[in-house]
């Protein structure tokens, strides 16, 4: 509002408006300062300390140490990247038909219907959509005793506590999140140019490579981006859809804060677990020349 | 693979018998959690034992039902208390960052702006620590100087709400920012010529056109409180919101009292999904 051309009537100079504007600032400045940039730098601060004795901190990377050093730590790191790589990559690759298929094959009230139908479990909280998962997959589960029943098992089947499992819980965590800006991409895309590769001689998978996946690079790139990122910070789906030996960074910075009360190393893991996902989010931008503005926004 | 271009019948099978498959995949475990809340059994698994309402209306232990389980509904009650306070916080404050980030110029905006976005880049449990060490160190250096023990900064409610207000600050600014984008400034300005004071103008042309925006970002802020599960874990004190009652309970093992639960959740929050999609829909598209 520090825009001088509106006229302003009942007297009020620029300066009252600059006020305003001020005073219209304060709650985000406030939010972003108080809940979001000082909290990261004092996390980073805290990563930094070495617990000397009670209440008594010095400047050290012991923590930052302790996690190349250890192996748990390490591999656990890795693992959770691998497979929130992984699971990203299968949420595309299922995603995309099916996002396809709402926006070019469908039209009018099966199309919005369908998509609505996608949106659905994203309203459910995830705590319910792993519950359903963990009674479809548990040894005395609806799955299991279907097997029995069809006579391919002879026993029941423990589906639950395995990395599979964890992959099936992630992408299905994150399908929406993809299905939507896909979508939303792919609506966008003139019919004529896909009928025009057809006409100049393409086949499915020509015009797939060349007319319609280049236009959909930027919902490629922010289900992506979003579906990583969340798989990355999930703890919920493979605590318990892979029980103890899920072995996922979020629980590691769980233990490190509450059950071990480290709140030094768990801030180092913390930390990098946030440089992890920037670096990700970051290089997904980057290869597909987006900007984070554009990308949520 | 248009409609427009002809395509062999197999092909078109195949197409359709995958989106079939993938819609199963999809609602699947939706369906045994609602189907399993009649289930007439100790534990939320086969064998089918007969249709029951006891995880409903049950009174006698262990057929405890939803209705007569005071831990659950207090946990009910605590995560509309937390939701409450966070669609309220997270809805005023993103109408001014819309106004802020639509009409006016400083600079510096554009990075505020990205800065402003990123809580939706920050995974939730480290925003929940960060919060957390951040509140932990204001408390104690209050302690040290001048001896108040602020009870607030510890890990509890306040400390929940402000964690989750932090990010879905972030889609309540998106949702009313798309809206106030489309509005015709010259509204304001017929209004202002008119004789209306800015204030006037603000409450009687502006904030009615943004109303659509302001409801479906209340009902998305709502929603995500409530259901939030990963900032929560790290900030909650004794009073535990129900995500966290419910994964305790489920670690245990729990009777199909959850799945009852879990039932009504699925049909309120359908419900709430339905009308923000009906709310947010424009009467008139421009």
């Amino acid at each position: 509002m520090t825009n001088p051309a509106p006229v302003t009537k009942g007297g009020k100079t620029s300066g009252t408006i600059r006020f305003g504007a001020v005073l219209l600032a304060m709650p985000l400045v406030l939010w972003l300062f108080l809940l979001v940039i000082l909290p990261h730098i004092d996390l980073l601060l805290v990563s930094l300390h070495e617990r000397i004795s009670y209440g008594k901190y010095e400047f050290s990377l012991i923590n930052y140490i302790e996690f190349f050093v250890e192996p748990l730590y390490w591999n656990t790191y890795v693992r959770t990247a691998v497979m929130s790589i992984m699971a990203t990559v299968l949420t595309l690759v299922i995603g995309f038909p099916v996002s396809y298929y709402i926006a070019k094959m469908m039209r009018g009230k099966g199309k919005s219907i369908l998509f609505l139908l996608c949106l659905i479990p994203f309203w459910v909280s995830e705590l319910v959509r792993t519950f359903g998962w963990m009674i479809l997959l548990r040894e005395s589960g609806v799955i299991s005793n279907f097997l029995q029943w069809a006579g391919i098992a002879d026993g029941p089947v423990e589906m639950l506590y395995n990395d599979a499992t964890i992959m099936v819980g992630l992408v299905y965590t994150s399908m929406l999140f993809m299905v939507v800006p896909l979508v939303s991409v792919l609506d966008s895309l003139d019919d004529s140019l896909i009928e025009a590769g057809y006409d100049l001689g393409g086949n499915a998978f020509t015009v797939t490579r060349d007319i319609v996946i280049p236009h959909a690079m930027p919902g490629i790139a922010s289900g992506c981006i979003v579906v990583f990122m969340l798989t990355l910070g999930n703890y919920l789906t493979p605590n318990l859809l892979g029980g103890k030996d899920s072995l996922w960074f979020t629980e590691q910075i769980y233990t490190q804060f509450i059950t071990r009360f480290n709140w030094e190393s768990g801030s180092a893991f913390g930390f990098l677990l946030l440089v992890l996902s920037s670096l990700i989010v970051w290089f997904g931008l980057k290869i597909s020349r987006q900007t984070l503005s554009e990308t949520v926004g | 693979m248009i409609p427009s271009i002809p395509q062999s019948r197999f092909h078109k099978g195949v197409y359709a018998g995958y989106i079939t498959l993938f819609f199963i995949y999809l609602s699947a475990p939706l369906i045994v959690v609602g189907v399993f809340a009649f289930n007439d059994s100790l534990f939320p698994s086969m064998p089918w034992e007969g249709g029951t309402l006891a995880w409903f209306f049950g009174n006698e232990a262990p057929y405890i039902g939803i209705f007569n389980d005071s831990k659950l509904l207090g946990s009910v009650g605590v995560s509309a208390f937390v939701a409450f306070w966070v669609t309220l916080l997270s809805v005023t404050v993103g109408t001014c960052n819309a106004f802020l980030f639509e009409r006016a110029q400083f600079p510096g905006k554009n990075l505020l702006y990205v800065v402003a976005l990123s809580p939706l880049v920050i995974p939730g449990v480290i925003l929940g620590i960060s919060i957390l060490v951040f509140s932990n160190a204001i408390a104690n250096g209050i302690e040290d100087t001048i001896g108040w023990d602020l009870e607030f900064l510890r890990p509890g409610l306040f400390l929940v709400i402000l964690g989750q207000f932090a990010f879905v600050t972030t889609i309540t600014t998106l949702v009313i920012s798309a809206r106030l984008r489309k509005f015709d400034v010259s509204l304001e300005e017929a209004a202002l010529n008119l004789g209306a004071t800015r204030r006037a103008a603000l409450w009687t042309v502006t904030i009615p056109f943004l109303k659509p925006a302001l409801v479906g970002a209340g009902i998305v802020a709502f929603l995500m409180s409530f259901e939030n599960f990963n900032t929560t874990l790290m900030l909650v004190g004794s009073d535990a919101p129900l995500t966290i009652a419910m994964f305790d309970r489920l670690k245990q093992g729990s009777t199909p009292v959850l799945n009852a639960l879990s039932l009504l959740l699925m049909v309120v929050s359908g419900g709430l999904a339905l009308l923000s999609v009906f709310v947010q829909r424009d009467k008139n598209p421009d």
